[in-house]
């Protein structure tokens, strides 16, 4: 069952949105941490992830663990031959504590984003015996090494900035489960903040839109996305169905905006 | 009491809305869950927080607070600045603990 979202292709019915190029229908969970999250379970390695999204369903995936995106590459050639499509990216703590999940095309740009997050980071040891241990793997999942630097607390880059940065690189940002009862943009910030230029926002994985749009009525003017931010494999969820040309930002940010054809829809859970 | 005491009396840097230090302080709350302040600050109350978002001035304008005070010396965003010089909203500045601050206040009768 798809979702009351907004717009959809067929409610224009003109040629203004004709589609030019050829669409596929892919469904897409943007929000996967793995091991390297303190907070996930082991079971969060590359071929466990790969494995679980295509029995989902799963066309596309995107590696966000907090503050840091050293287990990308390792998904996206786990991925490689799967059909499924990895965007690397991160889920960033701003000054305000709100979570935002950083997108891009290329792994080059996602290590980019890690050093200027690193940079903005405390130096502080992750206390593992509370917080859980950060594994960097490979495509296999085989442990390469642990990262021992405290990665769930707050950078001191501001919401603004990190989503000015991110786009900087080429990247996109959205803020992430902001219904959620801590570390989002609406219990942090009371609100969206006015002129917030982000492409949309994203629910938590169990919220329907209509739940949230009545909570905070300003919601209906945005793109309302959804995806699992599962700290385990049970929780992936193909919880959003795209039509898009390719599994690139650019096609991301037209299906959000409902442009040119593309578009986006949530699907409901059973 | 008037803002404007209380400024005075514990040091606190005006960073903006300098001109509107004489409202009267009927009380205050204390967090940063902006979520929290906009439902439990009341007209007139003093909002110790350490957020310097730009939000904070729409919240405070909207509930007609005194003030806010920004503490830890918490870098305030220049846009929340602009917009409370705009809207006439004291922003004060302090190095001290959201803790201190509270208990300096309860200690001069600001009290909920």
């Amino acid at each position: 069952m798809i979702a009351d979202c907004g717009f959809r292709i067929s409610d224009f019915g003109n040629s203004q949105f004709e589609i030019r190029n050829p669409q596929f229908e892919i469904l897409a969970d943007l929000h996967v941490h793995t091991v390297l999250s303190p907070c996930a379970e082991v079971e969060m390695i590359p071929p466990f992830i790969v494995r679980r999204a295509r029995e989902l369903g799963l066309g596309l995936i995107a590696i966000t663990d907090h503050n840091a995106a050293a287990n990308c590459e390792a998904v996206m050639r786990a991925a490689e031959g799967s059909g499924l499509a990895v965007l690397p990216g991160m889920e960033v703590q701003t000054s305000e504590e709100v979570h935002v999940v950083c997108l891009f095309d290329t792994l080059e740009q996602a290590l980019t984003w890690q050093g200027i997050v690193f940079n903005h980071l405390p130096d502080l040891p992750n206390p593992e015996e509370t917080f859980g241990a950060q594994f960097v793997v490979d495509a296999n999942g085989e442990y390469i090494r642990t990262e021992t630097r405290l990665l769930i607390t707050s950078t001191d880059l501001t919401l603004n900035d990190v989503v000015q940065r991110v786009r900087q690189l080429g990247g996109m940002a959205i803020p992430a489960h902001i219904d959620r009862p801590m570390a989002s943009l609406l219990v942090n910030l009371g609100f969206v903040p006015p002129g917030l230029d982000v492409p949309a926002l994203e629910l938590f994985r169990l919220t329907r839109p209509a739940e949230a749009i009545a909570q905070w009525p300003e919601l209906a003017r945005w793109p309302l996305i959804r995806a699992s931010d599962a700290h385990q494999l049970s929780e992936m969820t193909p919880a959003l169905r795209l039509h898009i040309k390719e599994p690139t930002l650019a096609e991301l940010a037209l299906a959000f905006a409902h442009k040119d054809g593309r578009s986006f829809a949530l699907v409901e859970r059973q | 009491m008037k803002l404007r005491q209380i400024a005075k009396k514990l040091a606190l840097t005006v960073k903006a809305g300098e001109t509107n230090l004489d409202a009267e302080v009927t009380g205050g709350y204390a967090g940063d869950l902006l979520s929290c302040a906009m439902a439990g600050a009341h007209k007139g109350n003093l909002w110790v927080t350490l957020q310097g978002h730009l939000n904070i001035v729409a919240i405070a304008s909207l509930i007609e607070l005194a003030g806010i005070i920004v503490t830890e010396n918490k870098p305030i965003a220049q846009d929340t600045l602009a917009k409370a010089a705009e809207e006439g909203i004291p922003i004060l500045a302090t190095p001290l603990t959201t803790f201190e601050i509270v208990g300096r206040l309860w200690e001069m009768g600001v009290r909920t």
